[in-house]
């Protein structure tokens, strides 16, 4: 059963064809890669997914339902939840807070006049915040500001953010670019655990390929605006076309 | 306590004891001293301390938490000042519903002016309210004059129905009260070269303030008032989180805008007149500067600045020529006519001058406010006393 269903989905900007005839399927519990030199289209394609844009023509069917033409508030509320390649998080906050508003969106949906009982009254919300904030390894930060943690932190963040939702789809834009070494390996670490205990789908986005086959069921190789091949990691590491377009220089 | 945590519950009973103690806090000087014109304790600036710091604390409900600035917020001031005295005119000199329709009438301006205004987001949204304010302006001037009574304002008139109350019995005027206890009695209290005035209007305008900045406590402290902080924050996160922030924000309007009918309300229960000029657009921008001047988003900032504001107002304008000379008379006699004449231009009818320079000097040494000029002052003192430094959120 594939939860997420694009199909013919084409977007211009300008003279600028970024999705040209785009098809993906998505299969229900699985990790799914998309891949692709830098400006193929794979930001771009998420932008459609959640309501930041809007395809020139095509469509896309998340669980049976279109998600054309929805707020991206909606479609959230729908279960699809986004990491975006520069980390979007509520810098003036702290980091506990951060983390509660999805709790918040989760439990009371996209508007509630919530304004007389006190945030710290809220003790299911602030235990669910601090278990995630334990998955991610940031538990002792949970009373910093959101804006001064470093890259990678804040990148953590905005995946507890997504994650303590419990989506039925992740859309992941590069995780772990600007993170070291060691935070890259916990968080590949972290996205194996949540897999096994949760039921949740991911569309994950990654340039560091090492990433990529620790993760992927399958992989989409996206050049120029347009799936080249789709097939899993063993078939796509020997795929001569992926070498050449996209492989080559990254050395597997 | 009252679903408080204990350091806002213990923060709570300091502006309430604060409130309470206004007339001797405002009055340090002994009545014949050279100083007593810095005395503020007089009822008719102390309740337009609570009256305008009411309406910055609710303001500061939409522009210090979403960061959404309106620079209409007058035009709730008047129609509440407006719904009030058509209270006293209809029903009876009762404070009590004529505060209520003035919040409920403003409320419901407030939710249409919002729901448009807010398809808009930074200046566009700021400009838009201003358009809106400016119309309600012009408009009770001219089209609305038979409600509104145009340049001449509404007043209060002895062939006026008033139903609740019995017919008049005296030829003068009657005065707004609360249950028969007059707005505009007063009780002094010698003591000493000292003396301080109770006021009950004071009082009430001071009750009421005290309960909208308790309000005001609890929105702050509760999930709305996180949701709020965080579309000034980044609001595509917030929408991309599942929450819908239209609402939030016409939420937070509708609130403030009645905050600003409520004050608009007691103003006129002060003194039970209402004119258009109270909407004009100078009158929306001075709330904005109590705000900022106080601290956008703190809890007391606000206040603080329409203190200050109302203070600046009403006492250096009325320092005059001869009173500087009294001050300046040990300087000799050409030397004391230059520094009369320089300080001259900032006191009286100069008092914007200085207004304008302390604001420049607040916004761009303390970005924060009045607030943050306290808890640097409180941090010095407490590095003296102990090592470590604790980042505490502002109050
Ligand atoms: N809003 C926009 N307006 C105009 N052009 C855009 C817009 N968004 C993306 N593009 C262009 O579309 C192309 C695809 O961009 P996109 O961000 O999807 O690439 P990408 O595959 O995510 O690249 P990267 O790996 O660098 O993140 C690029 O040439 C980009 O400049
Ligand atoms: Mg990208």
């Amino acid at each position: 059963m594939s939860i997420l269903e694009v199909k013919g989905v084409n977007k211009r900007f300008g003279g600028l064809q970024a999705l040209g005839n785009v098809n993906l399927s998505v299969k229900e519990d699985t990790c799914h890669a998309i891949i692709g030199p830098n400006g193929a289209g794979k930001s771009t394609l998420l932008n459609c997914l959640v309501g930041k844009l809007i395809p020139d023509s095509g469509s896309v069917v998340f669980d049976g339902q279109s998600v054309l033409g929805r707020k991206p508030h909606e479609i959230n509320q729908m279960g699809i939840s986004r990491v975006f390649q520069t980390p979007e998080i509520f810098s003036d906050l702290s980091v506990i807070e951060n983390v509660m508003i999805p709790c918040f969106a989760k439990r009371d949906g996209a508007f509630r006049m919530h304004a007389y009982e006190g945030v710290h009254q809220e003790k299911g919300i602030i235990e669910q915040a601090e278990a995630i904030l334990a998955d991610v390894n940031m538990l002792d930060k949970r009373h910093m500001h959101a804006a001064s943690l470093s890259r990678g932190d804040k990148r953590r963040l905005e995946m507890a953010m997504c994650l303590v939702q419990e989506p039925r789809l992740l859309l992941l834009d590069e995780p772990t670019a600007g993170m070291a070494r060691a935070d890259t390996n916990n968080t590949i670490e972290l996205l194996k655990e949540i897999r096994k205990t949760r039921k949740i789908t991911m569309a994950i986005i990654e340039h560091d390929m090492h990433v990529v086959f620790s993760l992927a069921d399958r992989i989409t190789v996206l050049a120029q605006g347009t799936p080249l091949v789709e097939d899993t990691p063993e078939n796509i590491k020997g795929h001569p076309k992926v070498r050449e377009a996209y492989l080559g220089e990254a050395q597997v | 306590m009252f679903g408080l945590s204990q350091k806002d519950t213990r923060f709570l009973f300091i502006v309430i004891a604060l409130t309470l103690l206004t007339p001797f806090l405002l009055n340090p000087f002994p009545t014949d001293s050279a100083l007593a014109q810095f005395n503020a304790g007089y009822p008719a600036l102390m309740q337009r301390f609570a009256i305008y710091g009411l309406m910055a604390i609710g303001f500061n409900i939409l522009f210090g938490l979403t960061g959404y600035l309106s620079f209409g917020h007058a035009a709730f001031l008047g129609i509440g000042s407006y719904a009030a005295v058509w209270m006293f005119k209809l029903l009876s000199m009762n404070v009590l519903p004529a505060i209520i329709l003035a919040t409920l009438l403003a409320g419901l301006f407030a939710l249409v002016i919002g729901y448009i205004s807010l398809r808009r987001s930074g200046i566009y949204f700021s400009i838009l309210t201003l358009a809106f304010a400016e119309m309600s302006y012009r408009l009770a001037y001219s089209v609305f004059t038979p409600i509104t009574n145009g340049e001449t304002g509404l007043q209060l008139n002895l062939k006026d129905p008033r139903i609740l109350d019995a017919a008049p019995t005296s030829a003068s005027l009657p005065v707004p009260s609360l249950f028969g206890l007059e707005m505009n009695s007063s009780w002094t209290l010698d003591l000493g070269p000292w003396d301080f005035t109770f006021n009950v209007g004071y009082y009430f305008c001071a009750v009421v303030a005290i309960l909208g900045f308790y309000l005001s406590l609890r929105i702050f402290r509760s999930p709305f008032g996180l949701m709020l902080r965080a579309i000034k924050s980044n609001q595509n996160r917030l929408n991309y989180t599942g929450l819908n922030s239209r609402p939030y924000t016409l939420a937070a309007f509708v609130i403030s805008g009645m905050y600003a009918g409520l004050a608009g309300g007691l103003l006129a229960a002060m003194d039970p007149l209402a004119g258009a000029e109270r909407m004009q657009w100078t009158a929306s921008g001075e709330v904005v500067l109590m705000t900022i001047m106080g601290g956008v988003g703190t809890l007391m900032g606000p206040v603080l600045g329409a203190g200050f504001i109302k203070y600046a107002e009403n006492i250096f304008s009325k320092i005059n020529e001869s009173i500087l000379h009294s001050w300046f008379s040990w300087l000799p006699d050409g030397l004391e006519d230059a520094v009369v004449w320089v300080f001259a231009r900032f006191v009286g009818e100069g008092w914007h001058l200085t207004l304008g320079l302390m604001f420049m000097i607040i916004v761009i040494a303390l970005p924060g406010g009045l607030v943050e000029g306290g808890q640097r002052i409180a941090r010095l003192f407490r590095r003296k006393s102990e090592d470590a430094p604790s980042a505490t959120p502002a109050e």
